[in-house]
């Protein structure tokens, strides 16, 4: 049923999450978004959904919340993909697995540099102290080493869906740049002017640009301290063999992601910001040939009284306040029989909706609580209501201002839940509602 | 009131408005106080309704009673080749590092060398005295890195002082960290009442004390407003009878109260309403517990219905006013 194309946005595609982690060809799902909008939580319910769905899943997360680690059984962050236990099966649907890992940064870059250097030499780099602060994670190596996990765990082909989710960088474009920007650093001409130290030779053509590189490495000495430069100097020598390698890995990951068997998720909440990064993102993985395959909004306000408007449910409201101040004006709400209130009753209504008036007048009065105290309970539940559907609506705005921005998306939608998520049923619930796609009317 | 006042906060809480809205606060009664942004996003533009900010301290904001509020969104590479200049009169050997990418690879690659340029450039704006020998700022607001990365952030200039034993460099990561560890810093940690943001700032607390780095305030975003109290909530939660609910929104005109009419037909998602409220009230309740653990002085700031703007942020500063900031 593909829903008339159309201007309005209530037609918005529907992103249907369980063909795509059915199907054997998605390989790679990358959950991505800016912080804060439960792109942890999100990839962690995709996998465990995938696995109980008969698929051998691994989840790599980067940096998730203690307890959110803990209900996968991982709280040790040793690198290694580990099983998670008490998945259940669908029927019909074996052979399904979960294994979740956390990344270790720095161990990830160790990794790296003990396969591809040998002993003596990667023992220098490890020793390193340039090195040991480059690998315990600034800026774009956390990006990076995410990257080169992807590329690791991808090339074991130990399983069949890896479910990827994203550094909590402050914006969500720098996932897709940090990787280019080590690869063009180590391409570069400064890499050859931090070695030029190392390297200079007799040779008469090289003359020229050697004075311009030793006064660059002048520059850089008096500006760093002798001793950092030659820190430097020393693990660059030391990973020069090392470079190409890394290049080519960064190259390779990123084919990986463009290629069809790749989706890529982009995770939001229903607020303007965190759906402007959205935006920006969409449009910057369609400029770089990503595949994407839709838009999840987590943190979807429904109300199973949606019939009933804001400004009527506070018109009510206020209705039943006044009343409450006549009584107590009055003095008489103790005195005044269920008849008596009754009868007011058919006048306010009658006044508002006739159609209510005959059944209104016809209703046996309850029983204690005071009527006063029910208006007042009643009053403070309409404005509840009014304040959910005040919610309701703007974030029907936003995503009408996405839709309208981006119309080719399929968007599927999660339900608000009141609290937090910390086992795997919680995540099994946040899977059903993923895969519920567009009704987050009904959940809570 | 130190002079420095850094806000963090996971990502989501709010942080930027928390940081505007504590920068207009801090301008009231005619101070000067300058607001600095180090992420890249532009996200004082954004919420200050202008165009997207220049590596320059421009006046973004007047405050009540004559303040100022200047902004300034620090470029690492202009901070990079500002800071060279300062040192060495850099000017053309400063533009041949950047053709050769060594900018570049300072600025995002290099180990905390970008931090140590942001920090360095809100330390300078700190220290800045005018012609006067007054302070060119009375207060700096810097909308720092979020909660998982602000100790890190702050203690960049201790690792690079550590690295580069001797040199500028080393002395100026110093100078850098007596500022950041004084009195004169305060690290604010925005939140919101759940669970995972509540114990990501206990965590940042932790370690910004154990780093030695001043904490000044939890800052609690975004609050609902109580709209049951506790009468209602247990009404709502079991005493109160479903036909006088029902009975009493006929009443007030929306239906029929029988089985089946209108106002019958709303009790059920509105009592459901009222049960999801009731989780969250605990859940806020047990939250705001956790961070009294914290024995810092707590603020909230409500909520605002219409989302945020310039009048909300406005708003928001006048209550952190009330509050005592």
């Amino acid at each position: 049923m593909t829903p008339p194309l159309s201007l309005d946005p209530a037609h918005t595609r529907i992103l249907d999450v369980d063909p795509l982690i059915d199907d054997p060809k998605t390989r790679i799902v990358v959950c991505c978004g800016s912080g804060g909008v439960g792109k942890t939580t999100t990839a962690a319910a995709l996998g465990l959904r995938a696995a109980e769905r008969g698929r051998k899943v691994v989840v790599l997360t980067i940096d998730p919340a203690r307890r959110l680690a803990q209900s996968m059984g991982i709280d040790s962050l040793d690198n290694t993909p580990r099983r998670v236990k008490g998945i259940e099966t669908v029927e019909g649907a074996d052979g399904g697995e979960l294994h979740a890992m956390m990344l270790d940064m720095k161990r990830t870059f160790d990794e790296i540099v003990e396969a591809h250097a040998d002993g003596q030499r990667a023992e220098a780099i490890l020793g390193n102290p340039f090195y040991q602060s480059l690998s315990a994670g600034f800026a774009g190596t956390q990006e990076y080493m995410a990257m080169e996990k992807l590329g690791q765990l991808r090339a074991r082909d130990e399983w069949d869906l890896i479910v990827v989710d994203t550094p909590p960088s402050r914006s969500a474009l720098d996932f897709l740049d940090a990787p280019k920007r080590l690869g063009s650093f180590l391409d570069g001409k400064l890499i050859r002017i931090l070695m030029a130290p190392a390297k200079v030779g007799g040779r008469a053509g090289m003359k020229f640009l050697n004075v311009g590189m030793s006064m660059m490495t002048g520059a850089l000495g008096k500006l760093l301290g002798g001793q950092l430069l030659r820190d430097v100097q020393t693990f660059v020598a030391a990973m020069d063999t090392m470079f190409g390698g890394f290049r080519t890995r960064a190259d390779a990951t990123y084919k990986l992601l463009q290629a069809p068997g790749t989706a890529f998720l982009v995770v939001a909440a229903p607020e303007r910001d965190a759906l402007r990064e959205a935006a920006y993102f969409v449009e910057r993985l369609a400029a770089e040939d990503m595949p994407l395959a839709g838009l999840v909004l987590n943190r979807v306000h429904g109300s199973g009284a949606a019939q009933l408007s804001a400004e009527r449910a506070l018109a009510a409201a206020e209705n039943l306040d006044e009343r409450g101040i006549v009584d107590q004006e009055a003095g008489n709400v103790e005195l005044r029989t269920p008849e008596e209130a009754a009868l007011t009753d058919d006048t306010t209504t009658t006044a508002t909706t006739p159609q209510a008036t005959a059944t209104a007048a016809t209703t046996t009065p309850a029983a204690p609580p005071a009527p006063a105290a029910t208006d007042q309970l009643t009053a403070a539940l309409l404005r509840l209501h009014a304040e959910r559907m005040q919610l309701l609506a703007r974030e029907q705005r936003t995503r009408d201002r996405f839709a309208a921005l981006h119309p080719e998306v399929a968007v599927t939608e999660v339900g608000a839940l009141p609290g937090d998520v910390h086992d795997l049923a919680g995540l099994r619930t946040i899977g059903d509602r993923l895969a519920a796609g567009s009704n987050p009317a009904g959940a809570v | 009131m130190s002079r420095l006042q850094v806000v963090s906060g996971k990502g989501g809480t709010g942080k930027t408005t928390v940081a505007a809205a504590l920068a207009l606060a801090l301008a009231t009664e005619g101070k000067r106080t300058l607001l600095v942004e180090v992420e890249g996003r532009q996200g004082i533009a954004q919420l200050f309704e202008t165009e997207a900010l220049p590596y320059e301290e421009r006046k973004i904001a007047v405050a009540p009673g004559g303040g100022e509020v200047f902004a300034l969104a620090i470029d690492p590479e202009l901070a990079l080749l500002d800071y060279l200049q300062m040192f060495y009169k850099l000017g053309g050997a400063g533009r041949a590092l950047k053709k050769l990418g060594a900018i570049d690879f300072a600025t995002t690659v290099a180990p905390g060398l970008r931090d140590v340029l942001l920090t360095g450039k809100a330390c300078e704006a700190v220290r800045r005295k005018t012609k006067q020998n007054k302070y060119t700022y009375d207060y700096v607001v810097m909308d720092a890195p979020p909660t998982g990365r602000i100790t890190r952030f702050l203690n960049v200039n201790d690792e690079v002082a550590g690295l580069a034993k001797i040199g500028p460099i080393h002395n100026q990561a110093q100078a850098v960290m007596r500022v950041l560890k004084s009195p004169e810093t305060a690290v604010h940690l925005v939140t919101l009442l759940e669970e995972m943001p509540v114990q990501e700032t206990s965590d940042g607390i932790a370690e910004l004390q154990a780093a030695n780095l001043p904490v000044g305030r939890v800052i609690v975003n975004m609050v609902r407003p109580a709209i049951l109290d506790e009468t209602e909530l247990a009404l709502a939660q079991g005493g109160a009878s479903r036909t006088a609910i029902a009975k009493s929104l006929s009443s007030a005109g929306l239906g029929g109260a029988r089985k089946g009419g209108n106002a019958e037909r709303l009790v059920t998602p509105l009592l459901d309403q009222a049960a999801e409220y009731a989780e969250r009230h605990d859940l806020e309740h047990g939250q705001r517990a956790v961070l009294a653990e914290s024995g810092l002085p707590l603020h909230e700031l409500p909520l605002l219905a219409e989302g945020m703007d310039l009048a909300g942020l406005y708003r928001l500063a006048t209550e952190l006013r009330k509050q005592g900031i």
